[in-house]
């Protein structure tokens, strides 16, 4: 039998955790997201602020750079319940980029940026994603060259979350045939070299940059020695907070669920009374369960190496497919209200396809699992 | 007081040099997958007098008080003897009834003359317990149990059938629920529970052949016996709180059992081994991208079992639905070892179409008896679909069907 797994979780954590469910529960009510849909920025700059004054920009930045120096899975108790009420923020890309520059960044570069994120006081992004659609981050097409100490840049990258309220953007390119990492701030992002995206997850923001045309100065490369080291880490950090997202918004959606299931009459009865809908929903209970076992192990052994990549796809194989599941009886759960734009099931359904299709589906991660595991 | 790291590791490398040192070798019959079916005399006697090994060693009801035949020790020594046990995979313990069940039960609700009169033969297997919940007539509908007794001086006098008796031909006594009051105001206030003997003239068994053409369970005649009144547990028309107590000792929803496995637990490496040596196209089955999908499915679902547990131990990750992972333990454990022991037949090709007792079978057909086998647990305990029902009502809290 293989040795025993335990969830390390501490007093600290859980206090964490106590104090982003009353947060985000408090400050993003449904009627709040739903307006944030119409807006440009999509998310709330006071509560963005509010987030800064939590501390939470800079909790896995060093502490020479102003942050708490804390590790990366200390977020996962934060982006849970953000998950769950659908709040919106450039928190996650903000600390992917921090994560990015942690490991690839020039001396200069994390001088400059990380004692701003840890303040609150910049939003960094990252282009890593491209025309194909290909999760694997080391296919590129986007391509720099370097002359007379000028980077020059070529190819367009897709799904940059928050890009037009970014103070800088770490794009993915191929160099000399090698994947690089540029750092563009305000001043290299060229005016429309940014389009807005139609997405399916109306609650974010995402964009597609065109880079042809960019030239920045050399200094602006991050370290190419660790590049892959890099890569690998956004990569891995993706998967545990995208698996908090979605453990956050399967009881989101499970909430939505219950709430129908219990006050909804047909036929003279409240329908959850139907064991036709009844144990459906004890089936997504149970999954939810598995996905957040799952994903606080992830977050209990990201930093170990080896065994870290197996607990965190599982986590997101399981998670992706559980929301999905749950997200997709949901609108059928309602009825012909769940066939309507205001029914709140679609806001979690097209989240759940969001989440899915980032970083791997749960068919992606179970082909990598079998290679690990069998 | 808590021990040390290394004290427990000492305990627990003493623990496996017994079990590597005392363990039987394996018998030349087949031996059964759990307690539920024990169907001939040569493996009940195989496994009674390895649990009799096991308590004498000190390794059974380690954490039960010493008055009463227990070890008086922390309880941390008995989790660390049951991981050993499962790793060894060492045979399962007979008396899981008596130890998982009707034992803590007795310790938690039983008088001080019940305590001393069956803790102990419990714990050595001299006297092997029983179950009489269900009837022919409502399997999962305990409520509804229709078998009487009727209190007649100082005994009670009982009529009525039991049925799924698993080990009833070998019991010495049974924990009953029986009828007290049928005109009780509800069905529930009507029952009373006893610690009932089996050997007792008006009770007879008779044993059911099961769907894998073994014995196993019996079906439980009492024709007017006549029980002493002092057998009753808890007070008369308590019997539906009693037997939901037992449930959750039984499900694993609250502690206090005495440990020991009550089933060999088929892990998903096993099905990955076996889908090494079968072919398909003429190629070993695990290289087909299908049968690696499957694998992986019940291997990450393995391991979300085991999270659970480990979860559960974190209570600020329970604490909105305390309930939810013990309630659920028995439906995705069970469930999770049909549809495996399922997918291990499937793997075997044509060959799946053998059976015990085929010289050739694929590991003398453990899994196709193990795939049949396993219906015993999504059924018995309160079916799957029973379960869904209290996960949704109690745990989500959706309304009654």
């Amino acid at each position: 039998m293989a040795k025993k797994l335990t969830i390390e979780f501490s007093e600290e954590q859980a206090m964490m955790l106590d104090t982003a469910t009353a947060f985000c529960s408090e400050k993003s009510p449904v009627a709040k997201v739903r307006a944030l849909l119409e807006t440009d920025a999509g998310f709330d700059a006071e509560i963005w602020s509010e987030i800064a004054g939590l501390g939470w920009q800079g909790l896995a930045i060093p502490e020479e750079f102003g942050g708490s120096g804390l590790g990366l899975a200390e977020l996962v108790p934060i982006i849970e319940p953000m998950g769950r009420h659908l709040m919106a923020s450039p928190l996650v890309p903000t600390t992917l980029a921090a994560q990015a520059l942690i490991t690839a960044g020039t001396a200069e570069q994390k001088q400059r940026w990380l004692p701003l994120i840890s303040a609150g006081s910049a939003i960094g992004t990252l282009g890593l994603n491209e025309s194909h659609g290909d999760w694997d981050l080391t296919n590129l097409i986007c391509e720099a060259s370097i002359a007379d100490g000028q980077i020059i840049l070529t190819g367009e990258k897709y799904f940059v979350a928050d890009a037009a309220v970014a103070d800088f953007i770490l794009v993915s390119v191929r160099l000399d045939g090698n994947p690089a990492l540029v750092l563009l701030d305000r001043a290299a992002i060229e005016q429309g070299s940014l389009t807005r995206e139609v997405i399916i997850d109306e609650t974010r923001r995402c964009y597609r940059f065109d880079l042809t045309g960019i030239s920045v100065a050399a200094s602006c490369l991050l370290d190419v020695e660790k590049t892959m080291a890099s890569l690998d880490l956004i990569t891995r950090a993706s998967w545990l907070l995208l698996s908090a997202e979605i453990a956050g918004g399967i009881a989101g959606v499970m909430d939505v669920m219950i709430e129908y299931l219990t006050t909804r009459k047909q036929f003279g009865r409240y329908i959850g009374a139907y064991q036709a809908l009844k144990h459906p929903m004890a089936e997504i209970l149970c999954q939810y369960e598995y996905s957040r076992s799952q994903l606080y192990y992830a977050a209990s052994i990201f930093d170990t190496d080896k065994e870290a990549e197996i607990a965190l796809r599982m986590s997101k194989a399981q998670g992706s497919d559980t929301f999905a599941h749950a997200g997709d009886r949901a609108i059928q759960f309602h009825g012909g209200f769940g066939f309507t734009y205001e029914c709140d099931a679609q806001l979690y359904l097209r989240r759940a396809n969001w989440c899915q299709y980032q970083y791997g589906d749960a068919h992606h991660h179970r082909r990598k699992l079998a290679d690990l595991l069998l | 007081m808590s021990e040390s790291e290394a004290e427990l590791d000492r305990f627990r490398e003493e623990v496996k040099q017994w079990f590597e040192k005392n363990t039987p070798p394996p018998p030349d019959f087949i031996l059964p997958d759990s307690f539920m079916e024990v169907g001939t005399d040569a493996q009940f006697h195989y496994l009674r007098d390895w649990q009799q090994k096991v308590y004498q060693a000190g390794y059974l009801g380690m954490s039960w008080p010493a008055e009463y035949g227990g070890g008086g020790k922390p309880l941390m020594h008995q989790n660390i003897v049951d991981a050993e046990m499962a790793r060894l995979k060492v045979p399962f313990m007979i008396n899981t009834i008596g130890l998982n069940w009707a034992g803590p039960l007795i310790l938690h609700s039983g008088t001080e003359e019940q305590k001393q009169a069956y803790i102990k033969k419990i714990l050595s297997a001299e006297e092997i317990w029983c179950q009489g919940f269900s009837e022919p007539d409502h399997g999962s509908d305990l409520g509804n149990a229709q078998t009487r007794a009727v209190k007649d001086g100082d005994e009670y006098i009982i009529n009525g059938s039991k049925i799924w008796t698993s080990l009833g031909d070998y019991a010495a006594h049974m924990i009953l629920l029986a009828r007290t009051d049928p005109d009780a105001k509800s069905k529930h206030a009507g029952l009373s529970f006893f610690l009932s003997p089996m050997r007792s003239p008006g009770i007879e068994t008779r044993p059911i052949k099961k769907l894998t053409g073994e014995y196993g369970f019996c079906q439980t005649f009492f024709n007017d016996a006549r029980i002493p009144a002092d057998c009753l547990i808890g007070k008369e028309g308590e019997g539906w709180q009693v037997a939901m107590t037992t449930l959750a000792f039984e499900r694993g929803a609250v502690g206090g059992q005495a440990g020991g496995q009550s089933s060999i637990a088929i892990e998903v490496a096993e099905v990955v081994e076996l889908a090494r040596h079968v072919q398909r196209e003429g190629t070993p089955a695990i290289e087909d991208p299908l049968v690696r999908d499957q694998l992986v499915q019940f291997l990450m679902e393995e391991r979300s079992l085991r999270l659970n547990f480990a979860r559960i131990r974190v209570p600020a990750l329970t604490s909105e639905r305390p309930m939810s992972i013990p309630m659920s333990g028995k439906l995705m454990a069970s469930e999770f070892r049909r549809r495996l022991c399922r997918f291990a037949v499937s793997l075997q090709g044509s060959n799946a179409n053998l059976y015990m007792g085929d010289d050739d079978v694929i590991d003398r057909g453990r899994w196709q008896r193990s795939y049949f086998n396993a219906f015993s647990a999504t059924i018995g305990g309160g079916t799957s679909q029973i379960q869904k029902n209290i996960l949704g009502e109690r745990v989500l809290g959706l309304p009654k069907d």
